[in-house]
């Protein structure tokens, strides 16, 4: 059975490209980066290479990056940083639908006695921008608002909460972790202070992360110890992964234009060939400001779990917001602060493609899925009573 | 991804009985859409009362739909009484058991098969005086009690693993808390059948209001006077005296002869009525 991989927003296949790459410093060319003899060297010299592949992808310096050990390392660096070096401000402004990574975190601040303003969310998932203008406020230390978000996709409008931020003298941050890579990143057209990428996410292997952070932004490092990073992260460089993570880049510049036609174009034919053939299921979030990649649907009067295990049945990996799935009781707090009804939101499925998405994937999952959904809604006490509703 | 067993794989994927009985002799509905379970089940009765088919409709996890597969198994051929008698523990381990967090399947399912039979003998579905605790999951106290009971759990976190009680705001812990107290206190005089049950501090405090209303302000005041209750500190009992026994020398007689000697009678022997102090 071949696996249909549609959960590229969870993580990534690693690219045959970035394998290569990567593959001899972990064999022969273990030297360490810092060392001064030409073995080590030669790494370091590698090293300098990923930075600027990476930099380029974000037309950024190489010096604004910081390699870290995952995009929730780059979170928490940026955002206690940002608190550090603004003493006497006592105050965060984010989202509602933030991951996890800033959202815990944030919530840790608001009981050690920070204040947190949560940006609430249309029913589309957009960000509503009057709440974000009075959220900032002479007391704001920093914003730290997501690109786009890894369930809905829906991409907020960073440039402008960064700009009306710098107005006011506030740090802004931003987790684009699912953006990198999917839509173009322009750091040297931008305003925003210090932005998160994980290399997961785009083909790099799990483990290392980034930080960018703009060329004159106070900062204060995470953690302390040797110079590397220029004393801005302390520990031994993961070159290996240092080195996949710029191969990644430099495929993911290549990829931009097929990622937004061709692997658009499957995730629109996904979607629409599944609300054809199944009735009772609509796309949550905003489909005209999203990912090229992501979809999420809900399936009213089933349960999310028992839809993936049934697709795992047919080699189908997607993921969903129900409760059972979130390891909590309650859907997921995107759907929520959506105001998905919970009929909805506990049947919501997310595919998340990659340009290694293939076509034929894509009509497995039209072929497969309806049934599966007919079947569980024949289980579904609600089903019945629907119907009778409708008669 | 959840580690399920064999067992609950196989009746996710080929329930058994699953369907509405037309004309059923019990049919129960529990949970709800917004909690992410929901469970309808309904048997009928053959010419010896015991249940001849059993059918279910679930929606929820994969867990769900195992867990009332399995109860409509179980039940088959038992009488009502026999089925009373089944647990959640019966059905998570016909299932070779169930994810921790899951278990609040099994207790759906036990729920339902409860509430038909009560549907059959048209007993009343709620019993009085039961009391919602946790509002997010419409989780009441005599559901919470009976997985504590019979499941032995001991932290709030089993408790929403077992009932989903506490797993929405969390509000509701402390009075979790307070059931687990109350249940195991309960448990440890049913092992030492001589200790008396130890009072929560509210049902210390009603059980005295009631007893001073019922039985002591009555003959005070026959006499004159009258006492009011001021507080109860763990074990000690603020009293004020009023009236003719304000002012009566032998007011501590009273206090300690005739109050504290029938509030240890009828409350607890350990006691200790105190004048509030002037």
């Amino acid at each position: 059975m071949n696996t249909v991989y549609l959960d590229n927003n969870a993580t990534t296949r690693v690219a045959p490209e970035v394998m290569e790459a990567l593959v001899p410093y972990l064999g022969e060319y273990y030297g360490n980066p810092s060392s001064m003899h030409s073995f080590g060297g030669q790494v370091s010299r590698k090293v300098r290479e990923a930075r600027e592949q990476v930099a380029a992808l974000l037309n950024a310096e190489p010096d604004e990056i910081i390699f870290t050990s995952c995009g929730t390392e780059s979170d928490s660096t940026a955002v206690l940083s940002s608190l550090k070096v603004s003493p006497g401000k006592r105050h965060i402004v984010t989202s509602r639908v933030e991951h996890p990574a800033i959202k815990a975190l944030c919530e840790r601040l608001g009981k050690e006695g920070y204040s947190v303003t949560e940006v609430p969310v249309d029913s589309e998932g957009n960000l509503d921008m009057d709440e974000y203008g009075k959220g900032l406020t002479p007391d704001t230390a920093l914003v730290s608002v997501m690109w786009a978000n890894n369930e809905t996709g829906v991409i907020f409008p960073v440039e402008q909460a960064a700009a009306m931020a710098k107005k006011k003298g506030i740090l802004f941050h931003t987790d684009a972790v699912q953006t990198v890579g999917k839509i173009p990143v322009n750091m040297k057209e931008s305003v925003i202070d210090m932005l998160s990428l994980s290399g997961h996410k785009l083909h790099a292997p799990k483990g290392i992360g980034v930080l960018y952070v703009r060329k004159g932004t106070p900062f204060y490092p995470f953690l302390i110890g040797g110079h590397q990073e220029k004393g801005r992260r302390g520990g031994t460089e993961n070159a290996p992964s240092i080195i996949g993570l710029g191969k990644a880049c430099e495929l993911a510049g290549q990829n931009m234009e097929t990622e937004n036609t061709r692997v658009r174009d499957l995730r629109d034919k996904l979607e629409n060939g599944l609300l054809k053939a199944i009735p009772f299921c609509r796309v949550n979030g905003n489909r005209g400001a999203r990912l090229p990649n992501t979809t999420n649907i809900s399936f009213e009067f089933v349960e999310g779990e028992g839809i993936l295990l049934l697709l795992d049945q047919f080699g189908i990996c997607a993921s969903s917001g129900s409760a059972c799935t979130s390891g909590s009781l309650q859907p997921s707090h995107v759907l929520r602060a959506m105001g998905v009804p919970f009929t909805m939101a506990h049947g919501s499925i997310r595919f998340s493609l990659s340009v290694y998405t293939t076509e034929e994937e894509i009509d497995v999952v039209i072929e497969k899925l309806p049934p599966i959904i007919e079947r569980l809604r024949d289980l579904s006490p609600y089903w019945g009573q629907h119907r009778a509703c409708a008669v | 991804m959840w580690e399920y067993t064999d067992k609950v794989k196989e009746h996710f994927l080929n329930p058994r009985n699953v369907g509405e009985i037309e004309n059923p002799d019990g049919v129960a509905e529990v949970g709800s859409i917004a909690c992410g379970d929901a469970l309808k089940f309904s048997f009928k009765l053959d010419e010896n009362k015991r249940i001849q088919e059993a059918k279910f409709k679930t929606f929820g996890c994969a867990s769900a739909i195992a867990s009332a597969s399995a109860l409509t198994e179980i039940v088959k051929g038992m009488t009502l009484e026999e089925a009373l008698r089944v647990t959640n523990r019966d059905i998570a381990d016909y299932l070779g058991g169930l994810p921790e967090e899951k278990m609040h399947c099994s207790v759906l399912g036990q729920e339902a098969l409860e509430k038909s039979i009560e549907n059959y003998r048209g007993a009343a579905v709620k019993a009085p005086g039961e009391e919602i605790i946790c509002e997010c999951f419409g989780i009441t106290d005599r559901e919470i009690e009976r997985a504590v009971r019979e499941n032995r759990l001991t932290t709030v976190e089993q408790v929403t693993n077992y009932t989903k009680a506490g797993g929405g705001c969390g509000n509701c812990h402390d009075k979790i808390r307070a059931i687990i107290e109350r249940v195991s206190a309960t448990a440890q005089q049913v092992a030492e059948p001589a200790a008396r049950p130890k009072l929560s501090n509210l049902k210390k405090i009603k059980l005295i209001e009631e007893v001073m209303e019922r039985e002591i302000r009555p003959s005070l005041r026959h006499d004159g006077g009258d006492i009011e209750l001021i507080d109860v500190i763990g074990d000690r009992v603020i009293v004020a005296t009023r009236g003719a026994c304000a002012s009566c020398q032998a007011s501590q007689v009273t206090l300690k002869g005739f109050v504290e000697s029938r509030l240890r009678e009828l409350i607890a022997p350990e006691l200790i009525v105190e004048e509030e102090p002037r």
